[in-house]
Parts: structure tokens; sequence; C-alpha cells
């Protein structure tokens, strides 16, 4: 497995505050997880995800992606008996250690989930829902933050006149981008996506994969994805997982077209899976 | 609906489709009858509310005049040959407890659905409360007036004069019933439909919208809060209109904790502290009791019994018609939850 150099990675996160935005790469370090009852689902993970790219983790069903990608947030805290050893680094800190305060770190680590869930809210309380929860009071303030974000998801001249009806009457598409929106209005450094396209038409598919290579420059990007071609598409570096352990991990062009692990090539080439 | 079309799939037996159409049948019927029931009871309370013959209903004949004499006359003018009292202060009454009861059991109900709902781990304990609380709403309800009784009036009340009314002590401020007991009493008792009603609403909400919430840092409280409640509000209010609906028919157990027959004032009042929570008071449901009983009307009683009557299902589609119209401000305000 070829290795980017971890130390480097590290070192150049800490300094991430001097410049303008950097965001910060994520280390994964013999990561192992299990759920009650069902065995491991994640086997001794070790991961380097460069900063300001776009990581792709694709595999077959139940491999543990959406696993993986509920690690760095802790989403996977909410499953009962869930059980996890290891580090994740998110910069300089590791996200596992019990002491990491959680609320925080999902405000750093945002994620956008499979199918859009906008909350029973209006639209434009669902993106003002993070800021306002972060202390954002001033209305001034989350008028600014609310078209922001819409405008960097390209949903603000589709809803501008309407702002303040029902998320829920929005189509799919529109709810997906206005999940991601409200994911971005609380300014996080990393974005997870978790196959945010896989319940989208075409053509919404394609705006959000417009979106994922417009933020990445700003944003660490680490999707989970069904669809190969997405992931060819979209993304910098791929990771390919099978049965809960991490396979392959290289460039997405490498991957694609050179795999060093017979594994991958079944499967990329739809032997497999 | 295999059932609704009548058509059959393939592999379908002969004897379920023909269970099928007896189903749809039978369904019908159901809704026929309940539409006739439910409208011949009103006709038949409207009629002899207006049947108790007053000298200007014999004058002027129509049905809606009688009645409108009736309630006049209930209203305002009780004469004391009758041997009954006006009927305005059991209106007030009954809206002021029920009011009452409403501000209570909706946030206590609120609270124990959230606490099974979303705190709660799923042991035997939890589904031992569960089973309990159902089994709340089967209890009879003069059962609750006993335990209102014993617990609100004699126990609590009963401390409270112990210590904020020792100098009256002989005789009792709190410790005898009232409006206060009177509506506790009855949250109690409409407790288990509010817990119910709001537990299936939160319960129905998917879990990707609590991990939304909690994606964007959010802790469970605000995530309760400021997202779940708000989506499950309908059912919340749901359960309260039942509540509101079983609440205003109940009479026995209210006789226990606090309704009387007489009250000399009532329990409202223009100057602080408006409310008096130990005050007893008068209730539309025991006054019909009381007419029926004691009033000495001779061929009258059943025309005075169906204007009070007529009067207390009014009021009751009154309160119901408020909680609707909220819970559809607060549907028209969320929209209903795409369905999945």
């Amino acid at each position: 497995m070829p290795y980017m150099q971890r130390d480097a990675l590290i070192q150049a996160s800490q300094f991430q505050s001097t410049a303008a935005r950097t965001p910060p790469g994520l280390v994964v370090q013999q990561l192992s997880l299990s759920y009650p009852g069902n065995g491991s689902a994640l086997v001794d993970i070790n991961l380097d995800i460069p900063a300001g790219a776009v990581t792709a983790v694709i595999g077959p069903s139940g491999c543990g992606k959406s696993t993986l990608l509920r690690c760095f947030n802790r989403m996977n805290d909410t499953i009962e008996g869930c059980r996890y050893s290891g580090a994740i680094y998110v910069g300089d800190n590791n996200v596992l250690a019990a002491a990491t305060d959680v609320t925080a770190l999902r405000r750093r680590v945002g994620m956008v989930f499979q199918r859009p869930n906008p909350f029973a809210k209006s639209i434009y309380d669902n993106v003002a829902y993070g800021p306002r929860i972060g202390g954002i009071r001033r209305k001034r303030d989350l008028d600014e933050i609310v078209e922001r974000a819409l405008r960097d998801v390209a949903l603000w001249d589709e809803v501008s006149d309407r702002l303040h009806t029902g998320a829920l009457r929005l189509s799919l598409g529109q709810q997906q981008r206005l999940v991601l929106a409200r994911t971005i209005a609380i300014e996080p450094e990393v974005l997870l996506l978790d196959e945010p396209a896989s319940s989208l038409d075409p053509i919404s598919t394609l705006k959000i994969e417009e979106l994922i290579y417009e933020l990445k420059h700003t944003y660490t990007i680490i999707i989970v994805t069904h669809n190969m071609q997405q992931a060819a598409r979209v993304s910098d570096w791929t990771a390919f997982m099978n049965g809960g352990k991490l396979v392959e991990f290289d460039e997405t062009d490498r991957i694609f077209t050179n795999p060093v692990e017979r594994a991958t090539e079944d499967y990329i080439t739809g032997r497999y899976g | 609906m295999i059932m609704a079309t009548g058509q059959s799939l393939p592999g379908q037996r002969r004897w379920q489709r023909v269970l099928g159409t007896l189903m749809i049948w039978l369904t019908a019927a159901m809704v026929t009858l309940s539409v006739l029931t439910a409208g011949a009871f009103l006709g038949l309370l409207l009629w002899f509310a207006g049947s108790w013959l007053t000298a200007e209903g014999m004058a002027s004949g129509g049905v809606l005049v009688r009645f409108w004499g009736n309630l006049q006359q209930l209203l305002f003018q009780p004469s004391a040959s009758l041997g009954i009292e006006a009927m305005l202060p059991a209106i007030i009454g009954t809206v002021i407890m029920i009011i009452l009861m409403t501000v209570i059991v909706a946030p206590l109900g609120v609270l124990v659905a959230v606490y099974l709902s979303e705190y709660a781990k799923n042991t035997w304990y939890t589904e031992l409360l569960r089973i309990a609380i159902q089994n709340l709403a089967g209890v009879p309800s003069v059962i609750f007036g006993v335990f209102g009784l014993g617990f609100f009036v004699y126990a609590v009340g009963g401390e409270i004069d112990g210590w904020f009314y020792a100098e009256t002590l002989p005789r009792p401020t709190f410790g005898t019933p009232g409006l206060l007991w009177a509506s506790l009493t009855l949250a109690l008792l409409t407790l288990p439909v509010v817990i119910v009603a709001s537990e299936e609403g939160l319960a129905r909400l998917p879990t990707s919208m609590r991990e939304g919430s909690y994606a964007l840092g959010a802790t469970r409280f605000e995530t309760i809060i400021r997202v779940l409640l708000p989506a499950a509000g309908s059912s919340v209010l749901t359960g309260v209109i039942l509540a509101i609906a079983r609440a205003a028919g109940e009479v026995a157990p209210l006789m226990l904790v606090g309704v009387v027959k007489y009250a000399p004032t009532l329990p409202v009042s223009l100057q602080a502290p408006f409310i008096a929570f130990e005050q007893k008071f008068m209730h539309l449901g025991f006054f019909i009791y009381d007419v029926a009983a004691h009033a000495n009307v001779g061929e009258g009683r059943l025309g005075l019994i169906c204007a009070a009557a007529v009067l207390l299902v009014g009021l009751v589609m009154l309160l119901n018609l408020t909680a609707v119209l909220l819970r559809k401000r607060l549907r028209d305000r969320y929209q209903a939850l795409s369905e999945e």
C-alpha cells in the first residue's frame, strides 16, 4: 500500500491557523470498530487523507465505507454498543480520544447523508440552524450566512423568493443541496459525504458533483459512493475497501487505470461486487 | 389497495377475495352508520332542547326559538322554584378547568414521551412503563377521582395547609376539594392519551433527521427542543385534542375532587391572582346530572337537560376546534413529512 508521508501531513496541518484557510488532512491509525453482535465492521484501517482534496471511498455494500465515514465525526457514538479503537487525527487532534468535545468536532467535520434530511422547518431556518446553535443571534448576520451558503450550493436563485416556506416542499435534488448548504453554513473544515447523490436524478447528481469540485479548494472532502464513474469523476484520491479492510489507497487515476491489488481490479472492472 | 378495487392478484384465493369485498362493505356500512348516528344524536338533542315549552316558546312554536328560550332561562334566570342554579357559572367553571388541565397535561405528557422515545433504552423496565401507561387509560375514571381525593386533596393539600395556611387550620384551604385538584386529577386521567400520541409522533420522525442535527454539532437536548418537538408538534396537539375531548366528558371523578352543585363565587376574577385554585366550582356535566336528579320541573326536565347537553357538546367542539386550527397552522408552517 503506497503511503503518504504522515509526519509531513501532520506538520502541515499544525500550521493551518497561519494560512487563510487551509483545511486539515486526516490521518487514520489502526482503526478497528465493531457493532454489538455483528463482529468487526472495520479492521485495522490505516489511511492518510490529504488536505484540500477529494477522497472517494468505494467498495461493495457492507464493506464498512459508511461506517468509516461516520468515525470521522463520531457519528457512530449514537449507535448503542458500538466499540472502536485506534486513532483519527484531524489536524493534530485525535478525535477518537475520550476527551474530545464531540459537538465541537462535528462543527469542524460536517456531514451530508445519503437521503436528504432537511428539518421540518423553513428553508431559512434549516440553513440558520447550525449558526444559531453556535450562538449567532443577530438577524443581519444570519441573513448573510444563509444567503452565502445557499449561493455556495447554487440554490439561492431557485429559492430566494420563498426562504420562509417549508424545506420539505423542495424537490429531492434541491433538498440535498439545501442540506449541503446547511452543513457549509457552520463553516466546517472537512466535509463527509455519504453517497450524497444516490437518491437523486442524473441532473441533480451532476449539480452535486459540480459543487464537490468547486468546494474542494476550501474543504477536505471525503465521499463515499457506490458509483464508480462518480468516484472517477470527482475524486483526486480513492480508497477501496472490502470486508471491513482497506485494500488499496492511491491517486484516483492510478486506482482506476493500474491498481496494485487484484481485488481492486476485479471490483473496478465489475467482476466483483 | 387490492381490497378497495376488488381486483384479485394472481395466486389470491377465492375466500380472500370474498373477505376483501366483505370488508369494504362492512367499512362503508360502519361509516354510514356512524355519520347517521351523530346526525340523529344532534338532531334529537336540539329537538328535545326545544321541546321544553316556555311561554314564549309555546307562542312562537319553532324548535330553535324554544331552544333559545330554554337556554336563556338556564343561563341567566334560573327561578328558585326550579331548584337549580344558573348555568353560566357552570360553563365558566368547565372551561377554566379544561384549560388548566391542558396546561398541566400537555407539558407533562410531552416530557414523558420525550423520555420514552429519546432517552430511555429499550429494557424490560421501559416496556413495563409503556404497558402501565396504556393500562392507565383503561382505569375507570371514578377511580382517578378516588386517587385524586386521597393523594392530591388529603395528602398534598393537607401538607400545603400545614406549611402555608397553619393559622386558619381547622378550616382547610387546599386540603379540601377544589379547582386545582380537579384539574390535576383530570390531567392524570388524560395523561396516557397525550403520552401515546406524542411518543408515536416522535418515533415516526426518521433517524436521519436526528443525525442531521447531531452532525451540525447540536446536543441531544437541542435536537429535541429545536428539531424533533416542532416536527412532532401536530401529533402532540392530536393527543391534546383527544385529552380535551375525554376530559370534557368526565363528571364522576370531579364530584370527588372539586365540583359542587352551587358555588357562591366564580373561580376566576379580574383581580390578582385571577384564578382561585383552591375554590370549589360548578361544572356543566354535573349540572346536567343535577337537573336530571333534582330539578323541580316535571315534564320539561328532558328539554332542560338536552339544552345543557347541546351546550356541553358545543363547548367541547369549540375547544377542539381551537386545537385543530392550531394544529393546522403548525402543519402549514412545517408541512407534513414527505413519505419515505
